[in-house]
Parts: C-alpha cells; sequence; structure tokens
C-alpha cells in the first residue's frame, strides 16, 4: 500500500488515461459539491442580493417592490425605536460579553486544576448550554419575579431590598447580563481545552526561574491561550447581536422598550408590520456593524493574540 | 551540614505540599458554590414542576415542596396537545438531521479529497457564510418560502439543511483529512468509485465525526424558536419549543408548575442526549473552537 501510494499511480499510467482520470475526478468534485454551491446560491447569495435590493425599496409583501433608493436608510436617522434598540443592544453586548469571557476563562481556570470531580464539574456547568432557549427564558421570567422570585429571596436574605428585575426600565437590561452568564459553558470548554493544550514544559521551565503561579499565569496562560479568547470574543459578540427569543418570551422588549434587542425590533418590523423593505436595512445595518466589530477585534487583537510559530 | 540540608530540603517540600493542599482547597472553595449556582435554576424547575398550583405565589420560596404534587403533567397535556408537538418537533429535526448528515458527507469529500481548480476559494467562501448573521438572509428566504407556498409547512425549516449547512461540511472535512489517505487510495486502485469510498470506507470511519454533527444539529433544531416562529401559523402545527410558549396563554395550564412541568419534559432529551455522548459534546466544541 506504500507503494501505491508513494507512486502516485496516476503518473504511472498513459498520458491520455491521466488526463481522463484528472478530468473525472474534476466532475465529481464538482457533482460532489453542488448541494452546497445550490443551497448556497438559493439560501445564501440570492436572499443576500434580494435583501440588498428590498433594502432600497419599500415593499410590504403583498404588491411588488418599489425603488426607493436611500429612504429606508434615512428614516433610521429619525428613528426613535432604531436607537433605542441599538442601544439596547450594544450596552447588552458591551456588558454580557466581557463578564461572560471573564466568568469562563475563571471557571475553566479552576476546572483546570485537575481536582478530583473535575469532570462533574464540568458537566454541570455546561449543562446549561443544552436547555433551550424557551424554557431558559420561562424559568427565569419566574426567578426574576420582584416579589416571588428566588433571586430576590437570596437577595432578601442579606438583607437587601432586591428591585423588580423585569418591570424596571433601568433593571431589565441587567437581569438579561445576570441570566447570560448562565450559558457560558461553551465558551469555559473552548477555553478548558485551549488551557489543557498548553505545553507543561513551558510551565516547568519558568517555575525552574523562579516565577510564581501568578506571574505564570499572565506571562504563559493567557498568551498561549489567546487565539481561543478571540475565538470565543468574536463569536460571543455576533451571538449577543442575535439575542431574541429571551427578550421575545420574558419582556416582549418591555418594560419602555428598555429590552427592546435589535432582532427583536427587526423581527416586528418584518413580520408584525410587514415592512420588509425597512426590516432588510435593519438588518444590513447590524451585519455592518457586526463586521465592523468583528474586524476591529481581530485588528487588535494582533497585538495582544499569540499565534505558535507565527 | 549535610544533614542541615536535608532537613531544610525536607521542609520545603512540606511546604510545597501544604500550598499545594491549600490551593486545591481555595479552588474547590470557588468551585463548588459556582457549580450550585449553576444548578440553581434548573433544580427549581424541577422542584418547582412537583408543587400544586399557584404555589408561585407563595413567599418565602419553598425549594423542597412540602408534599409532591404530579398533576402539572397531565395538566400539560390536557391544556395543549404536547405529543403532537413533539411528533411534529420529531418530524422537523429527524428531517434536518439526515439531510444534513448526507449532504454535508458528500460536500466535505470533495473539500477533504478531490482536487479540482477553484476548491480552496470555495471553501474560503463556505467559511464565509458562517459569519453571515440570519436576520439578513431572514426577509428574503420568508418572501422566497411565501412565494413557493411554503410558509406553515415543515419544509422552510427542513429543507435548508439537505444543502450542507456550512459548520456541519467544515467539521467533517477536518475529520475526513485525519483519515488515512492510504484506503481511499487502495480502493481507487481497485475501481471504486468516489461514492463508495465515501459511503462505504470514509463514513463508516467517521462516525464519531457523524455523531458530533448530528448532536449539534438534534439541539440546535429542537430548541430553535425564531424559525418556526416565522414559518409555522397554525397552532396545530407548532413545535415543542413554540407549543410551550403557547401554554403560557391559558388559564391553569399556564401556571407556573404545569409551565415548569412543561419546560422539563421539552428539555429532557437534550438532557439525555448530552449525558449519552458528552464526549461527542465536547469535540466538537473543541474542533470549530481551537482549529477554527
Amino acid at each position: 500500500m506504500a507503494w501505491a501510494r508513494s507512486q502516485s499511480v496516476p503518473t504511472a499510467m498513459p498520458r491520455r488515461n491521466r488526463m481522463t482520470m484528472r478530468r473525472r475526478e474534476m466532475i465529481n468534485g464538482y457533482v460532489m459539491l453542488s448541494p452546497w454551491l445550490f443551497g448556497f446560491v438559493v439560501f445564501t447569495l440570492g436572499p443576500m442580493i434580494a435583501s440588498l435590493w428590498f433594502s432600497f425599496s419599500e415593499y410590504k409583501v403583498i404588491k411588488p417592490p418599489v425603488w426607493i433608493g436611500l429612504a429606508n436608510y434615512r428614516r433610521m436617522f429619525d428613528d426613535a425605536l432604531f436607537y433605542k434598540s441599538l442601544s439596547v443592544t450594544l450596552r447588552y453586548t458591551v456588558s454580557a460579553v466581557p463578564l461572560g469571557i471573564i466568568s469562563a476563562l475563571f471557571v475553566a481556570v479552576l476546572l483546570n486544576f485537575n481536582v478530583w470531580g473535575a469532570r462533574v464539574l464540568r458537566t454541570i456547568f455546561y449543562l446549561p448550554s443544552v436547555i433551550s432557549g424557551v424554557a431558559v427564558a420561562m424559568v427565569f421570567a419566574w426567578i426574576f419575579n420582584h416579589r416571588f422570585g428566588v433571586l430576590n429571596y437570596i437577595i432578601g436574605l442579606v438583607g437587601i431590598p432586591g428591585p423588580d428585575w423585569l418591570g424596571r426600565r433601568q433593571w431589565a437590561l441587567w437581569a438579561f447580563v445576570l441570566m447570560s452568564l448562565w450559558g457560558i459553558g461553551g465558551n469555559m470548554i473552548i477555553l478548558l481545552a485551549g488551557l489543557q493544550g498548553v505545553p507543561v514544559s513551558l510551565h516547568e521551565a519558568a517555575e525552574i526561574d523562579g516565577a510564581n503561579g501568578w506571574r505564570r499565569f499572565w506571562r504563559i496562560t493567557l498568551p498561549m491561550i489567546s487565539p481561543a479568547i478571540l475565538f470565543v470574543s468574536i463569536m460571543s459578540i455576533i451571538g449577543s447581536f442575535q439575542s431574541f427569543t429571551s427578550a421575545y418570551i420574558m419582556t416582549g422588549g418591555g418594560p419602555a422598550n428598555a429590552t427592546l434587542f435589535y432582532l427583536l425590533y427587526l423581527y416586528r418590523n418584518a413580520f408584525s408590520w410587514f415592512e420588509m423593505g425597512y426590516a432588510s436595512a435593519l438588518a444590513w445595518v447590524l451585519f455592518a456593524i457586526i463586521m465592523v466589530c468583528t474586524l476591529l477585534s481581530m485588528r487588535v487583537s494582533s497585538s495582544w493574540v499569540h499565534y505558535e510559530g507565527g | 551540614m549535610a544533614v542541615s540540608a536535608v532537613h531544610v530540603k525536607r521542609r520545603r517540600q512540606v511546604g510545597k505540599l501544604a500550598q499545594q493542599y491549600s490551593l486545591r482547597a481555595l479552588v474547590y472553595l470557588l468551585l463548588i458554590p459556582l457549580a450550585g449556582f449553576t444548578m440553581l435554576p434548573f433544580m427549581w424547575m424541577v422542584s418547582s414542576s412537583f408543587k400544586p398550583i399557584g404555589s408561585g405565589m407563595r413567599f418565602p420560596p419553598q425549594f423542597i415542596p412540602p408534599h409532591i404534587v404530579t398533576t402539572n403533567y397531565p395538566l400539560v397535556f390536557k391544556t395543549i396537545p404536547f405529543l403532537g408537538y413533539m411528533r411534529n418537533s420529531i418530524i422537523v429535526t429527524g428531517g434536518v438531521i439526515i439531510g444534513e448528515l448526507l449532504s454535508t458527507s458528500v460536500v466535505a469529500y470533495s473539500f477533504a479529497r478531490l482536487r479540482y481548480p477553484g476548491k480552496n476559494a470555495l471553501f474560503v467562501i463556505l467559511l464565509a457564510t458562517m459569519m453571515i448573521p440570519f436576520p439578513v438572509t431572514m426577509v428574503p428566504t420568508f418572501v422566497l418560502f411565501n412565494l413557493i407556498k411554503w410558509v406553515d409547512t415543515y419544509l422552510p425549516l427542513i429543507v435548508p439543511a439537505w444543502f450542507a449547512p456550512a459548520f456541519a461540511v467544515f467539521l467533517l472535512r477536518q475529520f475526513f483529512l485525519t483519515v488515512n489517505r492510504e484506503l481511499d487510495d487502495a480502493a481507487k486502485v481497485d475501481g471504486c468509485s468516489d461514492w463508495r469510498i465515501l459511503f462505504q470506507i470514509l463514513m463508516p470511519l467517521s462516525k464519531p465525526a457523524l455523531t458530533t454533527v448530528a448532536i449539534f444539529s438534534f439541539t440546535a433544531n429542537w430548541n430553535d424558536f425564531l424559525g418556526p416562529l416565522i414559518y409555522l401559523s397554525s397552532a396545530r402545527k407548532f413545535t415543542l419549543a413554540l407549543g410551550i410558549n403557547y401554554l403560557r396563554s391559558f388559564r391553569g395550564g399556564g401556571d407556573i408548575a404545569p409551565q415548569m412541568a412543561a419546560g422539563l419534559m421539552f428539555s429532557l432529551p437534550c438532557i439525555i442526549l448530552f449525558f449519552l455522548a458528552q464526549k461527542y459534546f465536547v469535540q466538537g466544541i473543541v474542533t470549530t473552537g481551537l482549529k477554527g
């Protein structure tokens, strides 16, 4: 078999035959690729082009789209709810993403000590991630209840009266941030795998040189897992900009639009008011924001992310 | 001299050991409360599902129900067609998984094993599509499905998965690349077609990766809320995710206790699957996270 490989069988054949084999491989390649290619054109590329076109049109489904130029984008400038939903989503992202990553890293570092029962604990921390957004939202709506909820009961034990989490403008978004911390399991697993990939020899060498645990964490562990941190950050930002289900179920965007997440507002434009044109423009603005954030984090990352051998 | 040196060395070792033990104690001291907080919502869900109706309006909340009530579970079945919704969820999730496994294997084979011009560029495009947020394509895709009269059927939820979702292709391709080529080369010499190599050699060897794809696809689709919310309008066609949310709008059945019972029954398949296949979950997350 090693012989067959090193001889790379096609070259051993006559020239004409080789050409047909190459061509056959090429045809097969495209044929086997075609499901994805078709899906890409019909469900991604096509819709993207259509969405761009809709975003420059007035389109309410019953009548064909009418080109209105930049009017949809101009409309956003005067749309108080657009600003509101954008600011809700940005504030949520800015608080939930760093908090979530720091917590995930903290738990991952603790689990990486390989204490007895670490596997069971890992399971416990990941479990919330497999439970549906709907069930989670239903439980948390109840936990956050200001009169009968468990959270305020626990806060009350310390002697502080808990706030009306979901009923007050200044607290509602924080309830969502708190809730997001429950779902850090996926990120935690990625970071833990990163931690486990840090070579022990590096730590041993540093230890001989007299670096203490804290120093080793900052100088060796963090740089070594920085690619994983970057990946987790980017995916969390993208996910956080698309928060929808919990707000839809728990608050419906209230109180006074304090939890009107961007995607919730977009959804309403598209499917409650059938403003497909405006909704498409909103989607492109969201896309642009996500792209800018991703590129920005990649740009900034080059100063702190360490790639092995690069 | 020599004695004291040994003595010092031993003392240092003892000190180090003590330090290690205290570090371990600290780790437990931090981890156990955190794990407790993580379990809390979950246990709260379980305990509330066994409390009588109206007990949610009680303060202080009771963690252990004074007497266990099991009527919430039958009440869920009486209030909403839970089993019907479950069947719908199974149809959608099953349809997605079958299509995703088949189409993804074929496409991943093409990316991992065959040579043709433009392959690398197309693979970059595939990776890029993973970054495109769902909302961008959501509106036109709805318009398209509305045009061909597929709205309020399961087709918009199932059919796209039959065209090789990018995430799964990526995961499988990575796995195929790690499978030794010697086997397929040998099969090729014997005149095996690419299809047979894929279905009879590569796929049986890739069971772990296929399982990972199936599991992720299952949890994602079982739990999906926005998709069914957009496409399904008649109540009897709802999937479970929509159905248990619908439960909240009923008197009695919409009380917190039956809500928790429904939520628990709904989450149970994912939880069981997770315990059965934990290693695949971890593997899948790690593959996409670190090599991505």
